[in-house]
């Protein structure tokens, strides 16, 4: 089992400063992502954002069904486990009943753009003053490669196997766009984590995503364009270029909501 | 507090404030909607949460989180909303928070129509949700029992870390009588120690239903069926009328039982020596008890608005001990007094010389 993996803290002597280290909001364990797989990655943003904002001991997480159901093995907080699409729903529970506490979802593309639109765009709608890390790989990575709704125009996945009709099978669904549209949202942005700068413009975002909803400004989310090599048949490489260019060219890297107040945020 | 005149469903919802609701989150319905508009207002005078959902699903979801996080919390609905809700309830078995759930039964199946019935009885009792599982279910007959099976549900559903369903229907809802509901009680301000709330100055909690590995699932589920088996051992409840000579038992529950207890005295009145169990758990089922009946009496009738649910439970308990008939209406229609007395009649005719 992959929890029983242990890493240990590296020693640094006394004179030295520490200017990089592992969070202390991400367990010593070693994941069960693919390799290649992003999840990792924006895992350790948001336990990077969670220490950076010391909020890691007043923060519940929301995890997803999908990839990332077991996100709580790895970010050291609290956590709740949502039916699949549900989690706006039930961060909305908690948030109502604890208001001064910090409550976030993590999402796949099946659990938010799919099963979960409904939750999603209400809790949008009603501004819930929650933070949303939505994570789109364009395709359902745990279920073993099927269509997603975000699957891109004659994409072949193990159920669309002579790549997706849209004519048949839908187009892909922009949920930022849609999200955008929403009186409650107060920051909706797509970022991607395919490359370093991408990775840094991503943490910014999740940063400023937390701030909105410590300084109530309403609700906030991150669409991070990621990778899924496994089920797109690709090497790690490969796979963050396609999702770059191929993914990047119909989901367009843009911030397409942010209110005065949230521009005005130090992040 | 004194008596006065109240709507069901205005006075179980107010039951639950006055019992330190801290939560609501719900979705119109009829007929429990009085419900929810009584608590939009009286929730947010007193400081708490309110919120109308989008959907069933969303609510039971929402309901999810806050038990979560260790506050009492509810929702109110009607069978096509907790056929919604199934997913949820599933979930909050599984993760063993305590959740209230009151479900005011209307005509099915499908959109059905908005009168009473009592259709939903192996719904809410046997499968209220995918897997092993029953909820505590409690059937009031009369407003004053919806008031205070509220507060007995928030105790029950704490104590066990289970979830209670409230089983009333349409007619209990609707109708107003005189009632006492219970005083004021302080919003507890402590959580449980298992509750999400944020990992200060401990490890972090978790509130799932996901265990990979069959041996691990397999465990959790062993731990959920103790604590069903402690409940069954221990939350039986249930009312008795006129059985000690009896020849005759009626079992009804909620409205159906109501009537039957009318019916007790019209037919003593006829002569017919007739008494009544009425269950006010529906699980656990008042097995028991209704195993001794079955030795006294020469027959059994059980009266339902449904096409006969809990009598699968009265023939499972009762075994042969004595012959069981069944009348019911369906599709919303209340069983008169008179009707369930010529099946009352055809049955003594049968069984009693």
């Amino acid at each position: 089992m992959t929890e029983d993996v242990h890493i240990e803290a590296s020693e640094i002597p006394e004179a030295m400063e520490r200017v990089y280290g592992y969070p202390e909001s991400l367990t010593r364990v070693a994941t069960h992502y693919c390799p290649g797989c992003v999840h990792g990655i924006i895992h350790r943003l948001v336990a990077e954002v969670l220490d950076e904002l010391d909020i890691r001991e007043e923060t519940i997480g929301v995890a997803p069904v999908g990839c990332a159901v077991l996100a709580y093995n790895y970010l050291n907080a609290d956590f709740v486990e949502a039916a699949h699409g549900r989690a706006p729903a039930m961060a909305t529970g908690i948030k109502r009943v604890n208001p001064d506490k910090v409550v976030f979802t993590y999402q796949g593309d099946g659990d938010l753009a799919a099963i979960g639109t409904a939750e999603i765009l209400h809790a949008a709608n009603r501004g819930e003053l929650i933070t949303t890390v939505f994570v789109n790989n364009a395709i359902y990575g745990m279920t073993g490669g099927q269509m997603a709704p975000t699957t891109l125009p004659g994409m072949v996945t193990t159920s669309t196997p002579t790549g997706r009709d849209c004519t048949l099978a839908g187009y892909p669904i922009k949920m930022s766009e849609i999200l955008a549209q929403t009186a409650g949202a107060a920051y909706i942005t797509r970022e991607h984590a395919t490359d370093v700068s991408g990775i840094h413009r991503t943490k910014k975002a999740i940063k400023r995503a937390f701030l909105a909803q410590i300084h109530q400004l309403g609700f906030a989310c991150v669409e991070v364009l990621s990778t899924c090599p496994t089920n797109w048949n690709q090497d790690p490489w490969e796979a963050m270029q396609w999702a770059k260019e191929q993914m990047g060219a119909y989901y367009p890297v843009e911030t397409f909501k942010i209110t005065d107040a949230v521009k005005t945020l130090k992040v | 507090m004194a008596r006065q005149l109240l709507k069901g469903n205005i006075a179980f919802a107010e039951a639950a404030v006055r019992n330190g609701l801290v939560a609501y989150f719900g979705y119109p319905i009829t007929p429990q909607s009085e419900a929810l508009e009584h608590l939009s207002g009286r929730m947010v005078e007193e400081g708490r949460t309110f919120l109308q959902a989008e959907s069933e699903v969303a609510a039971i979801n929402m309901v999810y989180g806050a038990a979560s996080s260790g506050v009492r919390v509810m929702t109110s609905t009607s069978g096509p909303g907790l056929a919604l809700m199934a997913e949820g309830l599933s979930y909050i078995a599984g993760s063993e928070v305590p959740v209230v759930v009151v479900n005011m039964m209307r005509g099915g199946p499908g959109l059905g129509n908005i009168q009473p019935s009592q259709a939903d009885y192996l719904f809410m009792t046997k499968t209220a949700g995918h897997g092993d599982f029953h909820p505590i279910v409690l059937a009031p007959s009369s407003v004053q029992e919806i008031v205070d099976m509220v507060g007995l549900a928030f105790k029950l559903a704490e104590k066990y870390r289970t979830l209670v369903i409230v089983a009333g229907d349409g007619a209990i809802g609707q109708m107003m009588e005189s009632a006492e509901l219970p005083s004021m009680q302080q919003v507890r301000r402590t959580r449980p120690d298992w509750a999400v709330t944020g990992a200060r100055d401990r490890e972090p909690n978790v509130i799932t239903s996901l265990y990979l590995g069959a041996e691990k699932l397999e465990q959790a589920n062993l731990r959920l069926q103790k604590k069903l088996t402690e409940i069954k051992a221990n939350e039986v409840r249930y009312q008795l009328y006129q059985t000690e000579d009896a020849d005759l038992l009626l079992v009804a529950y909620g409205t159906a039982g109501r009537i039957c207890t009318s019916v007790v005295r019209e037919a003593r009145r006829a002569g017919l020596k007739v008494g009544l169990l009425r269950p006010q758990t529906l699980w656990p089922f008042p097995e028991a008890r209704l195993a001794e009946l079955a030795g006294q009496v020469s027959g059994i009738l059980v009266v339902e608005m449904s096409a006969g649910q809990m009598l699968e439970d009265v023939q499972r308990a009762a075994q042969s001990h004595a012959p069981i008939r069944f009348y019911g209406r369906m599709g919303g229609v209340i069983p008169m007094v008179g009707e369930i007395l010529e099946h009352l009649q055809a049955l003594a005719d049968a069984v009693i010389q």
